[in-house]
């Protein structure tokens, strides 16, 4: 008789957990970096990731990237990828380059939910990765909790 | 129709790399939020941006729902000689808007 009571009693700390939601985590991240590079290894360099370091407000956060890139036929950057570790996606924004862009920049607006660290990384034509990290404090999250 | 701002530079010099800033009105729901009733709202993003000029593609973007409300890009693009500018966004729900902006060299 008193077998539901106590199944109930221990059940109860999983009932009083917030609803699985999805979370990007660091693994998450890699296994999004992963899928872009195609495994491929990622050096840190050539890549300038502008973000401010204390953030105030995570619904808009400027964001800005260049890589340092001749932009020729023979030697250019393909593609910039953003990536974060804590926004419940670890992608960010995808942008795509061709020699006519002149110069591998990337400008944008971006939500982050927390503090987090974002990866830039950067292809290039001749099959390399570059990358670049920057580590951000956000003091008020972007709404993800209504 | 979504409004839609897009700064070009006014004199252009031709072989000139000239930066492009674009801002589209979409609220990007993430599809993460609750709205007033409880229930989480439906995701309704925008997920592609492309550029074109004289129909050669420049530059292009996938946004995911991390990109701010009312998105904003800036990129930059090799003139060599006057042309159209073709700007798409497609996003969820049907989404697609085309702006078309004259560029002339100076």
């Amino acid at each position: 008789m008193n077998t539901p009571r106590r199944l109930l009693l221990l059940a109860a700390p999983t009932l009083l957990l917030p609803p699985a939601t999805a979370r990007a985590s660091p693994e998450a991240m890699a296994a999004a970096l992963r899928e872009f590079t195609g495994g491929a290894a990622v050096t840190p360099g050539r890549v300038a990731m502008d973000i401010s370091p204390l953030v105030e407000n995570g619904n808009t956060v400027p964001l800005s990237v260049i890589v340092d890139s001749p932009m020729s036929e023979a030697d250019h950057v393909s593609a910039i990828a953003i990536f974060n570790e804590r926004n419940p996606q670890p992608h960010v924004i995808t942008a795509h380059y061709s020699p006519r862009s002149g110069q591998a920049l990337l400008a944008t607006h971006i939500r982050l939910a927390t503090s987090q660290r974002l990866l830039a990384v950067a292809a290039l034509s001749d099959g390399t990765f570059w990358s670049d990290s920057a580590q951000v404090i956000v003091t008020l999250a972007a709404c993800l909790e209504g | 129709m979504a409004r839609v701002l897009i700064n070009i530079p006014r004199e252009i010099h031709a072989g000139e790399t000239i930066t492009i800033r674009t801002l589209i009105q979409h609220g990007m729901e993430s599809g993460y939020r609750p709205g007033a009733d409880g229930n989480v709202v439906p995701r309704d993003i925008l997920r592609r941006f492309t550029a074109r000029f004289d129909d050669e593609p420049v530059f292009a973007a996938e946004f995911s729902p991390a990109i701010a409300a009312n998105p904003f890009l800036s990129f930059t693009m090799v003139v060599a000689a006057s042309g159209t500018l073709t700007l798409r966004w497609e996003g969820d729900n049907g989404f697609d808007q085309t702006e078309t902006r004259r560029i002339a060299v100076a």
